[in-house]
């Protein structure tokens, strides 16, 4: 080893991806802000970053993101909990039903891709212009992965596994308890994550179209205002949720998976 | 010291009549097992040793319940039997450790099973974990062990449900031959330290002959008991006894009678693959 180098296990190599990472996010703001001052991108389109940022305190006190991130964030954990609940159900279900996996798996699989919240009209004729709108939308978006990935989960625990629990003369209540829901877990979890996402990113687009609720509403509000640096500013916030939301959940499935 | 047919011994723990299992295939029915009968004395190491495809596993999940579609029957102590029976522990070939659950949680399950104490299960489970070597490793994930360590995590979890009869199917077929030979040693002294009644498949003449009281050498396809040999060899026994010469003897024997078997079996694979590419063209 040369004397220059680093040691191995030294703090930069442990901070250099991030270290990257960020130094790439700030290198990529800066040449939008050199395009946008030199007049290579409309300042009427783009705002400047450093205008974007200078609007976030504004933003934050004067249309009452607090509370708006609160309310976003409870439609989030009602359709999660929906989610996580009638999604692991249903995947359950179908795994131990073959006629109804193969009836409607593809239905399912279907659903997942299709592009739901384009029938807000339907649901807000069911449930009015209210929170319970938003969050169906969310939920019903979100629900396929968490199906999908249950089922997947279920079905894909080792045979050696099943037939160790048969070897110990378990019941099916037992087995399913004691050994296919935790090794299929791993995968239950990513599909929630999915569902989160997909409920996060439905509901936000669902707020913006109908005009109400939180964040999804403050960035219609703030364009039809036309105020650019705020609009941007909105909308870097819903992404700066979505990435702490994904970290949390991350964390969380990192929890449940002990060890690979 | 060999015998033709399957001695019937009185007061066995296990009996094996007349088992028969077929098998539907796209190319026909196969017999994966053909009229086996055998017995297993209490306290005894039997090893079922057989080429490739000669039923070998077939014949672990029948006396495991895992198949339940078979002729013949199957007896433990007197008491025939069609399921998976609290009397045998079963060993896996495959990696069979709960990924999930510690060593200690992994140990402790058949006694979890049983509703026993949870402070008494724990105490329990460490005494089978000392015994299989693994002591210092009770708060580990199976993630975090070799693949010898993961299997001997297994042996202590079947251990633990206390089994009249362990039964092993190739525990150690996914091992280096000297960790095989290490662990064939632990499983040696386990089972002379318990009395442990033992059934152990394998295609491995040398960990068979280690272990072993007596070896049942079965046909290929359609597996039939070809022979019975005793291994007279002292016990206490290690893997040092490989080096013997009466180890060598009993190896050259048993793998005279393998021989025509495997080149048997590899011949009919050789024909089959032949066969496919004929009707594939």
């Amino acid at each position: 080893m040369s004397a220059g180098a680093p040691a191995r296990g030294s703090p930069w190599r442990a901070f250099a991806p991030a270290a990257t990472g960020l130094g790439t996010l700030i290198g990529f703001l800066l040449v939008a802000e050199l395009l946008i001052r030199i007049g290579v991108i409309n300042r009427f389109i783009v705002p400047p970053p450093s205008e974007v940022i200078e609007s976030f305190g504004r933003v934050i006190v004067e249309e009452h993101v607090p509370r708006r991130f609160l309310l976003t964030l409870s439609e989030c954990l009602t359709a999660g909990v929906m989610i996580t609940v009638f999604g692991v159900a249903g995947g359950v279900t179908m795994h131990r039903y073959k006629l109804l996996q193969q009836a409607i798996e593809t239905w399912v699989a279907a659903l997942a891709a299709a592009p739901v919240v384009l029938a807000y009209p339907l649901f807000m004729v069911i449930f009015g212009r209210s929170a319970w709108t938003i969050i169906m939308i969310g939920f019903v978006a979100a629900l396929p992965p968490v199906m999908l990935k249950t089922l997947e989960g279920l079905a894909g625990t080792r045979k050696v596994l099943v037939n160790v629990g048969k070897s110990f003369n378990l019941t099916q209540n037992q087995q399913f308890w004691k050994i296919l829901f935790p090794a299929a877990l791993p995968t239950i979890f990513v599909g929630v994550r999915l569902g989160l996402i997909f409920a996060l990113i439905n509901i936000v687009g669902v707020e913006f179209l109908i005009n109400y609720g939180g964040l999804g509403q403050l960035i219609n509000d703030l364009a039809e205002r036309y105020d650019l640096p705020g609009t941007y500013a909105a909308i870097t916030f819903v992404i700066l949720v979505s990435v702490v939301f994904f970290m949390a959940l991350e964390k969380v499935e990192r929890w449940l998976r002990p060890v690979d | 010291m060999s015998s033709s047919s399957p001695p019937r011994i009185a007061g066995a723990i296990l009996t094996v009549d007349d088992v028969t299992v077929r098998f539907e295939t796209p190319e026909g029915p196969v017999i994966a097992a053909d009229d086996v009968s055998f017995t297993v004395k209490d306290g005894e190491f039997l090893s079922i040793i057989g080429p490739s495809g000669c039923g070998k596993s077939t014949v672990f999940n029948v006396i495991g319940g895992l198949l339940t579609h078979h002729e013949g029957t199957v007896r433990v102590a007197g008491e025939t039997i069609n399921g998976p029976h609290q009397s045998i522990g079963m060993v896996f070939q495959e990696e069979s450790t709960f990924p999930w659950r510690t060593v200690t949680a992994n140990v402790a399950f058949p006694l979890e099973l049983t509703g026993m104490p949870k402070q008494k299960r724990i105490e329990r489970a460490r005494y089978f974990i000392k015994m299989v070597g693994l002591d210092g490793f009770e708060n580990r994930y199976p993630g975090e062990l070799s693949g010898g360590m993961r299997q001997r995590v297994s042996l202590a979890r079947t251990l633990a449900s206390e089994p009249k009869i362990l039964l092993m199917d190739e525990p150690f077929a996914a091992l280096d031959e000297q960790t095989r030979l290490l662990l064939g040693d632990k499983v040696l002294q386990i089972q002379q330290q318990l009395r442990q009644t033992t059934l152990l498949i394998t295609h491995n003449i040398t960990e068979a002959v280690q272990m072993s009281d007596r070896i049942l050498v079965m046909t290929y396809r359609p597996g039939k008991v070809k022979r019975i040999v005793d291994i007279d060899l002292p016990r206490p026994r290690t893997s040092e006894i490989v080096g013997s010469e009466a180890f060598g003897r009993y190896v050259a024997q048993i793998w005279n009678d393998l021989r025509e078997e495997a080149s048997r079996g590899l011949r009919d694979e050789e024909a089959h693959v032949l066969h496919h590419e004929a009707a594939s063209s």
